[in-house]
């Protein structure tokens, strides 16, 4: 039982750190990024390049692997998503836009870095095996240091001046730009750094589960279900969302063993059933 | 639209008879008869979109129709495979069981909005999947294979469609098959929007309070709009799974339910033709581009991001914007 409990708080800190990104997108711009999955991916290989390859200390790999993200996320809010918001007639235009780079940075990922699956040394050796838990000490720092830039997020939302300026926008766009912010300047910020925590995942989580170019998809597709349940656009929830998926997910594939998939299926089912009852996830807000 | 009546006729005339007459001679006199195959397949997406069309007309965002496609498909296969019953006649049945299903999963689901349903919906795809995976019947990851042709259908003792499997040229009837339905569904599509029920689906897409309001029910056209949307699905899925003569899980996933949805926007979402023309540019679009191997995906959504930034509204944007300023 202590060992579902922390399995499913292990996972539940690094999807949390997933849902993160893609939310701050959606309050930011009302985009649906499918690429995030491809972001968190392309942030693996970084890393895994850097400090699996080159020999790089594993800080420095993280570092490259969120700086770069965030500039192809501002580049990418600056030249394309900005553009067609500004040209189109109806906003679910993006989501085109959205599912086009997510299938290009797949194509990109193929080809600069295979279809293998690659992993690298272990940044922590040993188990932790103790009141019936057993965790590598690894999963542990990750776990760890993800919580740590969940509250790092939280504080720079909070109190700093970019982080107000872009609550001020998720409330209400109109609204801030009549207030003196500098709506595309942070609406890039933004991008940039959800793409950036896309990255930070990534390059954390290939040293415990390695990364292959096939996962974006199925990633992404496990972000919306936490940003569902939480509620679109708001911080807490993707918090919330991906805690309550890591504990599902942890606590499911224990009593459903035997089952496989069905696993999932139950959570999917679950998920529906919740959303009919309460069609804006626990803490979102109503999206017209 | 500006074109008059005897325009409009002759732009339908000439469709009819470009689609059963000029490309199935067209092909047979230059040899390529992969194309029927890659032409129907166009047909058939065209008609899954077309629902996902009729989605976005209410102003839902639809990922889910592989799902339905994955229902249609594997309620005809296992009724000609299990009870033996004529493909013809599983044909209707697997649209109006997915119509069914889509109701009793549309009326709780279609409350949702914006993302919620698109999310909704993409996880939909996953759960048939999963679905078609854990039931007993689907047969699991092995799937359904060698579904037989489909049969001779007679009326009266009237035969109106030979057996598919005595015929020299199954390829050609599946063409004619796929692009008669084809025709058929863009016709009820364009009756539809046109009508009455049109316009107040059109009044959801705008503003369903204000909708509300005047007296629309909107709950009732929401869910008839999305049964007819999964019909579509189904009808389509059911035809795929005769013409590969099998159905996997995977048959239809994830990413086919995104292309669905890819159709539309291309061909612009403002046009009821839309879908058509986004399915055949994209589809052949992919084809073409085989030939540059494993760049095949970079070009091609490379190219898309590009059309996008050029013209966010669709293709068929192209003609008004040409018209407006001639």
């Amino acid at each position: 039982m202590e060992q579902v409990i922390a399995n499913g708080l292990y996972l539940g800190a690094q999807y949390a750190l997933i849902a993160l990104g893609l939310t701050l997108i959606f309050a930011l711009m009302n985009v649906l990024n499918f690429a995030h999955g491809q972001m968190y991916v392309l942030g693996g290989f970084i890393t895994y390049t850097l400090y699996g390859q080159l020999g790089l200390p594993f800080v420095v790999a993280l570092l490259a692997s969120g700086v770069t993200l965030a500039i192809i996320g501002a580049l990418m809010e600056k030249f394309l998503f900005r553009t067609v918001i500004r040209r189109s007639h109806r906003e679910e235009s993006t989501m085109l836009l959205a599912a086009a780079t997510a299938f290009f940075f797949d194509a990109v990922i193929l080809l600069l870095f295979g279809e293998k699956q690659r992993g690298v040394p272990k940044i922590v050796k040993g188990v932790f095996n103790d009141a019936g838990i057993i965790m590598p000490y690894d999963r542990m720092v990750v776990g760890v240091l993800a919580i740590a830039f969940i509250a790092a997020f939280v504080l720079y939302m909070q109190y700093s001046r970019v982080g107000r300026a872009m609550r001020a926008l998720a409330q209400d766009r109109v609204a801030a730009q009549l207030m003196g912010v500098r709506v595309d300047r942070y609406s890039m910020i933004g991008f940039a750094m959800g793409a950036m925590l896309a990255g930070v995942v990534g390059g954390l989580l290939v040293t415990i589960t390695g990364v292959n170019s096939g996962i974006g998809g199925p990633i992404s597709i496990k972000a919306f279900l936490m940003v569902m349940i939480g509620g679109a656009g708001v911080v807490g929830g993707a918090i919330a969302g991906g805690f309550i998926l890591g504990m599902m997910e942890s606590v499911g594939l224990t009593v459903l063993r035997e089952y496989g998939d069905v696993t999932y299926l139950v959570i999917f089912a679950a998920l529906m059933v919740f959303l009919s009852v309460r069609p804006n996830g626990l803490m979102g807000k109503p999206w017209g | 639209m500006t074109l008059n009546r005897t325009m409009k006729i002759a732009a339908v005339v000439a469709f009819l008879a470009i689609v059963f007459v000029v490309v199935p001679a067209a092909i047979s006199s230059s040899g390529r008869f992969d194309l029927y195959y890659t032409l129907t397949s166009v047909a058939l997406l065209s008609i899954a979109s077309a629902g996902v069309w009729l989605t976005f007309y209410i102003g839902r965002i639809n990922i889910g129709q592989g799902a339905y496609a994955l229902m249609g498909g594997y309620v005809s296969a296992i009724l000609v495979m299990n009870h033996g019953w004529s493909f013809w006649l599983t044909l209707p049945v697997a649209g109006l069981f997915c119509a069914a299903a889509s109701v009793l999963i549309g009326l709780p689901i279609l409350r949702l909005r914006g993302v919620y349903f698109a999310m909704v919906t993409l996880v939909l795809t996953e759960v048939a999947r999963l679905l078609a995976l854990a039931l007993p019947i689907t047969n699991g990851a092995k799937g359904i294979v060698s579904i037989p042709l489909p049969g001779a259908l007679s009326i009266f003792g009237l035969t109106i469609i030979p057996d598919f499997a005595t015929l020299q040229n199954s390829r050609l009837a599946f063409y004619l098959l796929a692009v008669t339905l084809m025709v058929v569904c863009f016709a009820v599509m364009y009756r539809l929007v046109n009508s009455r029920i049109g316009k107040l689906c059109q009044s959801l897409q705008q503003n369903e309070e204000l909708a509300s309001s005047i007296g629309v029910n909107i709950a009732y056209l929401r869910v008839i709009a999305y049964a007819v949307s999964s019909f579509f699905g189904g009808v389509s899925g059911a035809i795929f799974a005769a013409i590969s003569q099998s159905i996997y899980p995977s048959s239809f996933t994830v990413t086919d339910s995104v292309n669905f949805m890819l159709n539309c926007f291309l061909g612009g979402l403002g046009y009821v033709f839309g879908p058509m023309l986004g399915t055949l540019v994209l589809y052949f679009g992919w084809d073409l581009l085989f030939q540059t191997g494993r760049f095949q995906l970079l070009i091609y959504s490379g190219l898309m991001i590009v059309l996008m930034l050029v013209l966010p509204n669709g293709l068929l944007s192209l003609a008004e914007m040409t018209r407006k300023k001639g």
